[in-house]
């Protein structure tokens, strides 16, 4: 992923635009300010002495109001000997998801699709990359669309995500402003809803899954994405209104936890302005298709 | 620096165990086998001198680097004698700053080998000397406090005999150091965890369970549990964070599969120094068809208690006296509390014999008490039979009072303690917990109903047949010797979010809270109310920590204190050594993620 790897080069300087960015209003206002430090921009390898990110005493904006009895001192800040930390708790971590990297096929040929994401930052702080395509069977390379977002953690199991999209495949280019919301929902469902805005209008997608555990490494997966759009790019193949949809039951065997290969049938296509749109050029409107892949992280 | 065994490191290994029990080792080492260099020495020392260093070890057939001690993982037993002043010359010999922490020893600050608070650590080729005088006896242990060496073996066992010369309360004399062993690189468990944080649990609620369950306590109480946990983002499966997926649980660095044997002659008895050194296992320790008296509870006597099992937080140390008649061979089996492996030892008359191994327990599972939900029926906690207790809810019922039997609260504390009806308390902290903590990115959850459950065993303990050691049971030998009523409480939560494997102390991590400031001297109440769902083996450095456990003068003195999930506890602390002092929970990734507070004494 050159792609990727550029943008991480300048996370530092993107955590740091972010330190001390006022979140209220969000569920913990005691922790507004994380006292997010890119540090040199790289984990500190091997020794955990290096005193690669600072302390971020005096700079946390409220405090909670003392309980009976709790010290709390406004006073000097404790100094480390050394400035060594005893604890590194404020690390940075690297992983990326290839959610779906399958082919797809029927009695009419194959597509091969792609939709992974990936994240660097702190707990609180991320620099968050989204991409997908799909290949479809005359070679095209269609449903294109990468996303560079500021993923900020706001509640126990949400973080709120903004940035851009670009539709980056063998059509137009277009680019889209990103926001939105990425996490668990109660019952372990997990969720994405972003909506983007450009000069062309609105649009908004929204992702879902959820694993039923057979046993403890097959697990059953049903997913979905579907795409709106406020009004129709006919050179994309959009429509206004609901446009697309991809949803998928994917059985996965969790050989090792970060490789697991898969079997299952997708059903993805067209809904209404997009199917008249599909119609008229004689492309597929509606597919069930039998897909096999892998899904991988680190 | 690298010292490889010619080649046949297992076989010499395991032959070496054998004959190593009865061997001591005097003060200065030599590159010897971990089995000889655990056994306790035959007399005290008071110079040592340390080399930090990786360490070639076979483990399950699988060779790796450990970290270790002058050739040893674990570190060799070190055996002091109370009134000497000790003279440890450490030397790293890693690629890495390192450290050696004396743990639940009273030293100064500067001695008790914390990076940053005590000494800026030693750095590679450097020697450090630590030089404190031995004001205590019992069982210890120390261990690196740098990173996570303490995972890849830097931990080994402290006996320090009491200045009237030493216990002769048993022909023989063994430490058990307990372990986690994994190859797994520490940064990347955390990592994953951070990723995945059910990365290590393989043994999650399925589909398959839930028929089964539906089957056995039909389908609508089935589904309303799972909708239950559901409803939380939870899972009662969640015991333990790292499994036996990939720990080998060791006893003196010995895999299960031989063990580590000791010997004795029948009708000797047998007192077995027991240590948790794993970095995240608390283990439950018996001998079938021996009953233990534990005579001593983190190096401090206590009035004995005859116990068939016991559970040992990380950090903890028991000392139990065993008295076999027969020949054995007798089976130390220690589970890990997931029950997803063990660490094994024999207790034999000769070397080479193994006793059987029993199965392993039923696992435990999470129960809505665990939740902080209590006013549940105490000594239920849920086993893996697909029911919890806890169906009641959060109702506020009267039996919390048989929950507290006869809780002291010291020195004039508290006087609705006294009440019949000890809810208030309860309620009270949960009242404060909803004020003060929200749930948010670090708090997953707020125990709203916290109650006492020094009572208890601990989860997968409860109605197994056995007597089990609780913290009630625990009764010091003398009485206090600081009668002074606290000046101050201080409450802290323990707090995490499992999702995002974010741990820490009122919804804060390290990094983002204040230090804890005790003036030198004063006496203390610490109370800690535990929101999470799992256990947290909490370690105040430098001082005791004199668990309230209803013995009045007679609380133990204890430096690490296991909190269960959604029990409140306290204890009462006397601030003697000024200087800057670790407080933290021992899982140590939960430490290294920011379950951490610096406590400055002055």
């Amino acid at each position: 992923m050159g792609l990727a790897a550029l943008v991480l080069s300048s996370v530092p300087a993107l955590a740091h635009d972010m330190a001390g960015m006022e979140m209220s209003g969000m569920e913990m206002p005691g922790m507004a300010v994380s006292g997010v430090n890119g540090g040199d921009g790289k984990k500190p390898a091997g020794s955990r002495q290096a005193a690669a990110v600072s302390h971020v005493s005096g700079k946390v904006a409220r405090h909670p109001a003392p309980e009976r009895g709790v010290p709390v001192s406004r006073s000097r800040p404790v100094s480390y000997i050394g400035g060594i930390q005893p604890v590194m708790d404020h690390m940075l971590y690297a992983h990326a998801i290839l959610d779906e990297f399958e082919a797809r096929y029927n009695g009419r040929g194959g597509a091969f699709r792609y939709d992974g994401q990936g994240w660097y930052g702190t707990d609180y702080d991320k620099l968050w990359i989204k991409s997908e395509g799909t290949v479809g069977r005359n070679g095209r390379f269609g449903d294109g669309d990468h996303e560079i977002l500021y993923d900020r953690a706001v509640s126990r199991y949400f973080d709120v995500q903004t940035g851009v999209r670009l539709d980056i495949d063998n059509g137009p280019v277009r680019p889209w402003g990103a926001v939105g919301i990425q996490g668990l929902a109660l019952y372990f469902f997990d969720l994405e809803a972003t909506a983007y805005f450009s000069d062309r209008g609105a649009a908004g997608r929204l992702q879902g899954s959820y694993d039923i555990l057979l046993t403890n490494r097959l697990i059953l997966q049903p997913q979905a994405e579907l795409n709106f759009y406020s009004g129709a790019d006919r050179a994309r193949g959009v429509g206004r209104g609901f446009s697309e949809f991809d949803t998928g039951l994917r059985l996965r065997y969790e050989w090792f936890r970060k490789l697991a290969p898969y079997i299952g049938i997708t059903y993805s296509g067209q809904a209404g302005q997009a199917a008249d749109i599909a119609r008229r050029q004689n492309s597929v409107v509606r597919d069930v298709v039998v897909t096999f892949g892998l899904r991988a992280w680190f | 620096m690298m010292y490889s065994f010619p080649g046949r490191g297992a076989l010499s290994r395991r032959r070496f165990v054998t004959g190593a029990a009865a061997m001591g080792v005097a003060g200065s080492f030599c590159r010897a086998d971990a089995a000889a260099l655990t056994a306790v020495p035959e007399r005290a020392a008071s110079r040592f001198s340390l080399s930090v260093e990786s360490v070639p070890v076979v483990i399950g057939g699988r060779r790796a680097m450990a970290t270790g001690i002058n050739g040893s993982m674990p570190a060799p037993t070190l055996r002091w004698r109370e009134g000497d002043t000790v003279e440890i010359a450490v030397t790293n010999r890693l690629d890495e700053t390192t450290s050696l922490h004396w743990h639940g020893i009273r030293l100064p600050a500067e001695m008790d080998g914390v990076p940053g608070l005590s000494f800026a650590g030693i750095r590679p080729g450097e020697t450090f000397t630590y030089r404190f005088p031995v004001r205590q006896n019992g069982t210890y242990w120390y261990h690196s406090h740098s990173g996570m060496q303490e995972q890849t073996g830097l931990y080994g066992a402290l006996v320090i005999d009491p200045a009237e010369g030493p216990v002769r309360t048993a022909e023989r004399d063994y430490v058990l150091v307990l372990s986690d062993w994994t190859d797994a690189d520490p940064e990347q468990i955390v990592s994953n965890l951070k990723f995945q944080s059910d990365y290590y649990n393989f043994r999650q609620r399925t589909v398959g369970t839930f028929v089964r369950d539906a089957a056995r306590e039909g389908l609508r109480a089935t589904v309303r549990d799972r909708l239950r946990w559901g409803a939380m983002n939870m899972a009662p499966t969640d015991i333990s964070d790292v499994s036996g997926i990939i720990y080998t649980y060791l006893m003196n660095g010995q895999p299960p599969e031989t063990g580590w044997t000791g010997l004795f002659r029948p009708g000797e008895r047998v007192r077995l120094r027991v240590i948790n050194a794993a970095s995240m296992t608390l283990f439950d320790v018996r001998i079938p068809g021996l009953v233990m008296q534990v005579v001593s509870a983190d190096g401090r006597e206590v009035e004995p208690v005859p116990v068939d099992e016991f559970r040992i937080g990380p950090a903890e140390t028991y000392d139990v006296i065993v008295r076999p008649e027969g020949a054995g061979p007798w089976t130390v089996f220690v589970q890990s509390e997931d029950r997803t492996g063990y660490a094994r030892g024999t207790l034999a008359v000769r070397p080479g014999a193994l006793g059987p191994v029993p199965p392993m327990d039923p696992r435990p599972l999470r129960t809505m008490v665990d939740m902080g939900m209590g006013g549940m029926d105490a000594g239920h906690a849920g086993m893996d039979m697909g029911h919890d207790s806890g169906h009641r809810g959060a109702k506020a019922s009267g039996d919390m009072s048989d929950a507290m039997p006869g809780m002291d609260h010291g020195g004039g504390h508290m006087a609705q303690m006294e009440m019949p009806d000890s809810m208030p308390q309860a309620m009270k902290d949960g009242r404060t917990a909803g004020r003060s903590l929200r749930e948010g990115v670090e708090v997953q959850s707020v125990a709203m109903m916290p109650r006492d459950r020094s009572g208890e065993p601990g989860a997968g303990l409860e109605g197994n047949g056995r007597r089990c050691l609780t913290y009630a049971d625990l009764r010091a030998t003398r009485a206090g010797n600081d009668p002074r009523p606290p000046s101050r409480e201080i409450t802290l939560h323990l707090t995490g979010n499992m999702q995002r494997f974010i741990w820490g102390f009122d919804g804060k991590k390290f990094s983002e809270a204040e230090p804890v400031r005790l003036s030198a001297g004063e006496r203390v109440r610490f109370i800690l109310i535990n929101d999470t769902m799992m256990e947290h083996p909490i370690h105040l450095h430098g001082f005791w920590s004199e668990l309230e456990n209803g013995q009045g003068a007679f609380r133990p003195y204890k430096h690490t204190l296991t909190v269960k999930p959604g029990e409140r506890l306290s204890y009462l602390v006397t601030a003697d050594v000024p200087g800057l002092w670790a407080y933290h929970c021992h899982l140590l990734y939960h430490m290294e993620v920011g379950m951490f507070r610096t406590v400055v004494v002055s």
